[in-house]
């Protein structure tokens, strides 16, 4: 399949390695093969300059300072750090820590993992539209609160949280701010002196980038924020993760870092006319409703469901021609619907429904127009097939119906 | 998840799609699954007083890939077979011939009750045992 052909929606769950970057980072494979740890040859020395230079373009993206950016394997790793390192690092001040039920499993399985070292975490139910309400969040805030971990952007539904809002409380209480920024950096302007954040975990395959290389944001002053390392070792990102660095990786998230600075705004502005396009065409069809709040939202982001139709058999009708992913069970190991769409309280029979679409740097508006077509016509022919499609036009409350739930 | 092309070609193109007239005394509905589930399957026969035997079948589906592919079978099988042939058809078989996936087997599973569901309505409205 070749990718001209196929019409790739689904950049929040990796985004193509943009040529340019593919173009830097591929002499660090075999021409320039060293180790940027070997302190006594060219070789290491070349490999180290490349990683100074890149870890500048990784810290210009997001306004920080070279010195405070930890690389890692991405922003699982990057998650864990943060939260098991402050975790540990702060556990004399106190064990408490705040998040989302909507945030990524990377953070909610870190945090499960904290409550079994004795720590406690409280897990935050978002609004209808799938923000947070400000006045839960401080009412939340207790002596023992050391850390708020809150999303900048929902990788569902594209929501994007108060951020500053959530910084000032944390400043005012004396908290941690940490953020995994994962679907954020490099699609918006992200400046961390500004947003007054102290942690924040992103990553390089979600910006054009290769993928195995990710960022931790360590903030270094006012206040000095320390991490517990997670992975011992030679002492390698100054000493809070050890590891020989992944130089090709690492060069190639530091290019895809720097296009992204220079290009975003614009590509924010095109993705957003092409995204509401879509959605605009898709909306035209009745019983589809948007999930998550439009006005503080990604550019590149929609998530929509169509009501009767269930979304894994939806995505089979035009899964040749265009990828996209779902929020309904079938897609899912464990055969339930999305736990995001469910936090916003949409009923089970809306969540399998739920498409969620997103564009990105190589979308064009042909793919776009492409894309309205077959899944229109998907939604169409599924709701042929449905049988309480038909139920509901002919005026049958579904919900008076004894189903047989299996 | 890579499907059998068997599975992928009653997906696309779906036999037997369609509703009969319940009204009708010699025709009996299965409608099994929940929306909340994922899975919503409605599955009628018609039968042939006389013979006993399924003259005609259709469904309609909402669910996945799997779910459609094996009503659609189940329609297929259905035709021209008596009740009695008709309730011997076990879900394992079902999953054979499409290939389902492990993750899969409760669309069968769901095709084999609604079958069933389908001939116990028709034996109730015409009193039979």
């Amino acid at each position: 399949m070749k990718n001209q052909e196929f019409i790739y929606l689904d950049n929040n769950s990796t985004t193509p390695v943009d040529p340019r970057v593919v173009d830097t980072l591929v002499p660090y494979f075999y021409e320039k093969p060293g180790n940027a740890a070997s302190r006594n040859h060219p070789f290491g020395w070349v490999a180290e300059e490349a990683v100074d230079y890149a870890r500048e373009q990784v810290a210009n993206l997001i306004g920080a300072d070279p010195r405070e950016i930890i690389f890692t394997s991405g922003a699982t790793e990057s998650d864990n750090l943060a939260i098991k390192g402050a975790f540990e690092m702060y556990k004399r001040k106190g064990n408490h820590i705040i998040t989302l039920t909507t945030e990524h499993k990377a953070v909610l399985d870190t945090c499960r993992y904290v409550e079994k070292l004795g720590g406690e975490v409280t897990y935050l139910d978002v609004e209808e539209d799938g923000l947070i309400d400000l006045a839960k969040l401080e009412a939340a805030i207790k002596d023992n609160t050391i850390m708020i971990s809150i999303m900048y952007a929902n990788n569902e539904i594209g929501v994007i949280q108060p951020m500053k809002e959530i910084s000032a409380m944390c400043k005012k209480h004396g908290i941690l701010f940490m953020s995994d920024a994962t679907q954020a950096v490099g699609k918006i302007p992200i400046d961390v002196n500004d947003l007054g954040i102290h942690l924040m975990a992103f990553t390089s395959h979600k910006m054009y980038g290769p993928k195995g290389v990710g960022a931790l944001y360590v903030r270094r002053k006012s206040p000095r924020v320390k991490v517990t390392a997670q992975v011992d070792g030679g002492g390698h990102e100054r000493g809070m993760r050890s590891g020989t660095l992944n130089v090709p990786g690492i060069v190639g998230f530091g290019k895809a870092a720097e296009l992204c600075q220079r290009e975003m705004e614009a590509e924010a502005k095109r993705l957003s006319v092409l995204r509401d396009k879509l959605e605009t065409e898709l909306m035209k069809m009745e019983e589809t409703y948007i999930n998550g709040n439009t006005d503080h939202r990604m550019p590149h982001v929609t998530n929509i469901s169509f009501k009767h139709v269930e979304g894994e058999g939806l995505m089979m009708t035009f899964n040749q021609q265009v990828g996209v992913s779902s929020g309904s069970a079938c897609t899912s190991a464990s055969l339930e619907p999305s736990y995001v769409l469910k936090a916003l309280g949409l009923g089970d029979d809306l969540a399998h429904s739920s498409i969620r679409f997103s564009l990105g740097r190589f979308t064009e508006e042909k793919d776009i127009d492409r894309a309205i077509e077959l899944v229109s016509a998907g939604v169409q022919h599924m709701r042929d097939l449905s049988p309480i499609w038909e139920m509901y036009k002919e005026g049958i409350d579904l919900d008076s119906v004894e189903w047989q739930e299996h | 998840m890579a499907y059998s092309e068997k599975l992928l070609d009653h997906f696309k193109n779906p036999k037997n799609v369609g509703t009969l007239d319940k009204g009708k005394k010699n025709v009996g509905t299965g409608l099994v699954g929940a929306p909340e589930c994922g899975d919503v399957m409605r599955l009628q026969i018609e039968v042939d007083e006389d013979s006993n035997v399924i003259k005609d079948a259709k469904f309609k589906t909402f669910g996945c890939g799997s779910a459609i592919a094996s009503s659609s079978l189940a329609t297929e099988w259905l035709k021209g077979k008596t009740i009695d042939e008709a309730l011997a058809i076990d879900n394992m078989a079902i999953v054979e011939e499409l290939a389902l996936p492990p993750v899969k087997i409760h669309c069968s599973v769901l095709a084999e009750d609604a079958i069933k569901g389908a001939i116990k309505d028709y034996q109730e409205k015409n009193n039979e045992k």
